[in-house]
């Protein structure tokens, strides 16, 4: 698999200024931008990391460039989201989307592990239901506050779950202000801190997990999250990152025009 | 446009995380966690998050200061490596070695600090070596 994803990869930097996936060294695996002179052979897979952030910031700093991108399911979704909020311009993104393997799927409880511009690989089935939000469910509202207060207990206020998410991109973040939360606290206060982030992932979390793989407390944000996204395709019939022409429910204005552009497609 | 992740180790404290500087035509943009390093497993604490802020920081020291009639003055490295050997020399003949104590750094490496109590007990001659953490 991983030898058609090079192919394609240097098909389309015939054309492309670059292309956003990760490279493999003696030293680890990270982001990279591949150009033309690059040694392809180094391209990788894994482990996942939020590629479309490193799109965002390219775009911004280049208005003219034209990017591809190695994507997984979640990518392209993080991709729709930002796109809708002018966080990249999608004319100028060309995706390569793979499939993840059943595995990967499980590992991350996925419902859909793969994108919709799907190049290399067959769909996987989908990975099963996070356990952990059924167990959660199964108790009461105090036991849920005690569980929720137990594990931000843990919180070491390091903002990663912000930093890597691809869909935290305020310039000002209600996290650092004094206003909503005290400065100086640790564990951070409860419930604020991570209220505040899961009510701004609302119509905007693309199921990545991204957060709780960084979490050095180990905290199970994405049970948090997965009842955000399931609320919001309930009450208000949208999924995040499922289709570029859905206006996001929450940047609409009351007489339902949308608020934000950049849905183009 | 020349965008690249370089591998480095958080210098804020002795659990040597792994980190990526990030770096967008030579400047550096941001920090990722290594995911595939085998001690921090991409995952960072505060401070490893920020570990670049300082880069660029207009507060940033960047030679060697010395106060000089109640001034702070920028001075060259031989000149205060100079001085700090002339007034350790001074101090240890006037009040004995015992007057001097020795703190290490948890942002300098193994070796480092090794050399540094080495400098304290067989140099000096002084057991005063502690620890910038219990600061
Ligand atoms: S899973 Fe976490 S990191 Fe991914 S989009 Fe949702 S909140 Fe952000
Ligand atoms: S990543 Fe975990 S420890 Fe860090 S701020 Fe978020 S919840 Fe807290």
């Amino acid at each position: 698999m991983i030898e058609e994803i090079r192919q394609a990869v240097a098909e389309r930097l015939e054309e492309l200024d670059g292309v956003v996936a990760l490279r493999k060294s003696s030293k680890g695996v990270a982001p990279h931008l591949f150009q033309k002179e690059d040694d392809l052979s180094e391209l990788e897979i894994a482990p996942r990391y939020p590629l479309m952030t490193v799109v965002s910031k390219l775009h911004k700093v280049f208005p003219d460039i034209r990017l591809g991108i190695v994507a997984r399911g979640c990518d392209e979704r993080a991709f729709v989201e930002m796109a809708k909020r002018n966080q990249i311009d999608p004319d100028r993104l060309s995706i390569i989307g793979f499939a993840c393997t059943e595995e990967e799927a499980q590992e991350c409880y996925c419902s859909e592990p793969y994108p919709q511009h799907l190049l290399v690989g067959t769909p996987p089935p989908p990975g099963p239901p996070n356990p952990l939000v059924a167990e959660y469910e199964a108790r009461s509202l105090e036991k849920r506050r005690v569980f929720w207060k137990h594990q931000f207990l843990k919180c070491l206020k390091c903002y990663g779950c912000r930093n890597i998410c691809p869909e935290c991109f305020c310039e000002a973040c209600a996290m650092e202000d004094a206003a909503w939360v005290e400065p100086g606290l640790l564990a951070p206060p409860f419930p604020m801190f991570h209220l505040i982030r899961a009510m701004h992932m609302a119509s905007r979390c693309v199921a990545c997990r991204q957060c709780e793989l960084t979490c050095p407390a180990h905290i199970p944000l994405t049970v948090l999250y997965d009842l955000m996204r399931r609320d919001i395709e309930t009450l208000l019939g949208y999924v995040p990152g499922a289709d570029m022409a859905a206006p996001p429910p929450l940047s609409v204005t009351l007489d339902e025009a949308p608020l934000l552009v950049g849905a183009s497609h | 446009m020349e965008y690249k992740n370089v591998l480095t180790t958080c210098i804020y404290c002795g659990c040597g995380c792994g980190l990526y500087l990030e770096t967008l035509d030579g400047r550096i943009t941001g920090v990722w966690p290594a995911k595939t390093h085998p001690i921090s497993q991409g995952k960072l604490c505060i401070k490893g998050w920020n570990a670049s802020g300082f880069v660029y920081h207009p507060d940033r020291l960047k030679t060697p200061l010395i106060r000089k009639d109640g001034e702070l003055v920028e001075a060259t490295w031989d000149e205060t490596l100079s001085l700090i050997a002339e007034r350790l020399g001074t101090i240890k003949a006037e009040s004995g070695p015992n007057s001097i104590a020795f703190l290490s750094s948890a942002k300098c490496t193994n070796e480092e600090n090794y050399l540094l109590q080495k400098l304290a007990r067989a140099v000096i001659g002084t057991n005063n070596v502690d620890h910038c953490a219990r600061l």
